[in-house]
């Protein structure tokens, strides 16, 4: 599974949100490559799961991921209860 | 006793002195001080070498398309024109300074989280790519200043320690305002300008009352969300400066660099040029980052408990986006501003540089619509552009012959850190050892002092959220 967290740079506030996914993952028991990326290289990457702030979201629509909108980027239990039904849903589909 | 020697000195001249192997050393010991396996070890060491590879290529890539800039700008205004951009001027200046900039970014660190663990401001700066430009600005300005070697690094270490620590202190009453007590602080050294931005909004605020309601009871159209994309934004920005600068100066003046090819075209190619060099900057700093930002912030988690991460300004956008658009639009007029005063007074040319506008300009939106909505917005974020304008070119006359590069940093803390060290440089290496170490300690007393009574407002406000306050 490939989680790519997504930011204007791809290395400041994604990097953040990277570690928040990987700890809320970890303490589910969910294995996951979880990377960091800017909007452009969201668009060339393919993933399992886009994670990104509401901005970003409207401008990854038009890809076939699901994209899950985060606030706060530290709150690990916004980003549990908002990733984790989607990470696990797309274990049992594939 | 020579086979010792010898092997010292190998150390130091083939591997300490080449800063990517430097750096994938430190990347190394943090994986290891992670327990990762070693796998990820190996992998991880090696990505960040090749990272610190790419962004050197870029730079390279980089430094031939801002020749053009210069002598446009000359040739039109009879002025040394800038385009702040912070990637350029770090790729840039790793080839003098890459060492002591990678030895100040560990060290810096390590400052950082032993004021953390023994100070009440328990604040860990996890913002990887400002801890090196503020390290690499530090090794230029003093490098410049003719402090070298072990001085210069103990010394910038003492001051990118005493800045990530305190200025993320300094905000944090705002900040705690804007994320309405997240659990986070914000590590993004354009500090003075959100500081300056969160109290004109407060003075916008005691004025207006509830006539400056919040940016975010607007609706901004759609449309304007391409803006978010950084590197489409410093490319459209650059090939405008290029032709706008092209049509003034006239083919005479790049005539030498296009040989023979139509000016027009020339500027143009140079300006996409320029953004794919900086995208190619940026694919190395981010997998330099990738390694080293979770690296950091596992030793920060094992060694001081409580520590409240300060982290990039963009966290902050999503608790005020419209705020964002709002500060990057009245900062960008504030640059535009300051463009125009910078001939009558003599200073370099700053042209406005879209990425610090946008990052600086919308954060300053957010923190002035936090403490004095939509109008506190719009006036603090333009004071940050007119300060991200004068101070990086009066930082420009302590960067020694980089200052010359037609590129410089364009965050207000870097510049502010930089004229400030490099004035106490002039003092020689024990006065500025001094000045450094009574800095330290008054500032750290002082963040001390605001956490310490943030908190106690903390816990006096019943409904506040404490989570990690």
């Amino acid at each position: 599974m490939k989680i790519l967290a997504v930011c204007g740079m791809g290395f400041g506030s994604s990097m953040v949100l990277k570690m928040s996914i990987e700890s809320v993952l970890k303490s589910a028991g969910i294995k996951a490559d979880v990377r960091t990326a800017d909007i452009g290289i969201a668009k060339s990457e393919t993933a399992d799961v886009i994670v990104t702030s509401s901005e970003f979201s409207k401008l990854l629509q038009n890809k076939n991921i699901p994209v899950v909108v985060v606030k706060n980027y530290v709150d690990k239990k916004e980003i549990g209860e908002k990733l984790l039904p989607i990470v696990q849903g797309e274990k049992k589909g594939s | 006793m020579d086979i010792l020697v010898a092997v010292l000195q190998f150390i130091v001249n083939e591997i300490l002195s080449k800063p990517a192997l430097l750096v994938g050393i430190i990347a190394l010991v943090g994986l290891l001080f992670m327990r990762r396996s070693a796998g990820d070890v190996v992998s991880g060491t090696l990505k960040t070498i090749l990272g610190f590879l790419i962004m050197s290529a870029g730079a390279d890539l980089l430094s031939g398309t801002l020749t053009p800039l210069g002598a446009m700008v000359q040739a039109g205004f009879h002025l040394h024109g800038v385009v702040p951009t912070n990637e350029a001027i770090v790729g840039l200046a790793q080839k003098a300074f890459g060492t002591q900039t990678a030895a100040i970014m560990a060290l810096g660190f390590v400052v950082n989280i032993l004021l953390a663990r023994f100070t009440p401001a328990k604040f860990v700066f996890l913002t990887g790519h400002h801890l090196l430009f503020m390290a690499t600005l530090l090794a230029v300005v003093l490098g410049s200043a003719g402090i070298t070697g072990v001085n210069q690094i103990i010394l910038g270490a003492l001051l990118l320690g005493t800045a990530a620590t305190v200025l993320p202190a300094l905000v944090h009453p705002f900040t705690q305002k804007v994320t309405e007590g997240a659990g986070f602080a914000l590590g993004h050294f354009n500090t003075v300008g959100y500081i300056i931005s969160s109290l004109i909004g407060k003075g916008v605020g005691k004025v207006m009352k509830d006539k400056s309601r919040s940016t975010e009871e607007i609706e901004v159209p759609e449309q304007l969300s391409f803006l978010r994309d950084s590197l489409v934004m410093t490319t459209m920005t650059v090939i405008v400066i290029y032709l706008i600068l092209a049509i003034i100066a006239g083919p005479a003046a790049i005539a030498s660099q296009a040989g023979g090819s139509n000016y027009l075209m020339y500027a143009f190619t140079q300006a996409l040029t320029f953004g794919a060099s900086v995208a190619i900057i940026l694919m190395g700093v981010r997998m330099i980052l990738a390694e080293i930002v979770p690296a950091f912030q596992g030793i920060a988690e094992r060694i001081v408990p409580n520590a409240l991460p300060a982290l990039d300004c963009p966290t902050t956008f999503t608790f005020a986006p419209n705020a964002v658009v709002f500060g990057f639009i009245s900062s960008l007029v504030g640059g535009i501003v300051g463009l125009f005063l910078m001939g009558p007074l003599g200073l370099a040319l700053i042209i406005p540089g879209m990425v610090p506008h946008f990052f600086d300009g919308g954060t300053a939106g957010v923190y002035g619509n936090a403490t004095g909505g939509r109008f506190g917005a719009i006036l603090g974020a333009f004071i940050n552009g007119l300060l991200i304008t004068f101070l990086p070119a009066l930082l420009l006359a302590f960067m020694g012959s980089l200052g010359l590069s037609n590129t410089t940093f364009g965050d207000a803390d870097f510049a502010l850190v930089g004229i400030l060290s490099g004035l106490g440089s002039r003092t020689g290496v024990i006065g500025l050892y001094v000045i450094v170490i009574v800095a330290l300690v008054v500032l750290v007393g002082l963040a001390s002092l605001i956490t310490i009574r943030g908190k106690r407002k903390a816990e006096e406000a019943e409904e506040a959220v404490v989570e990690n306050a």
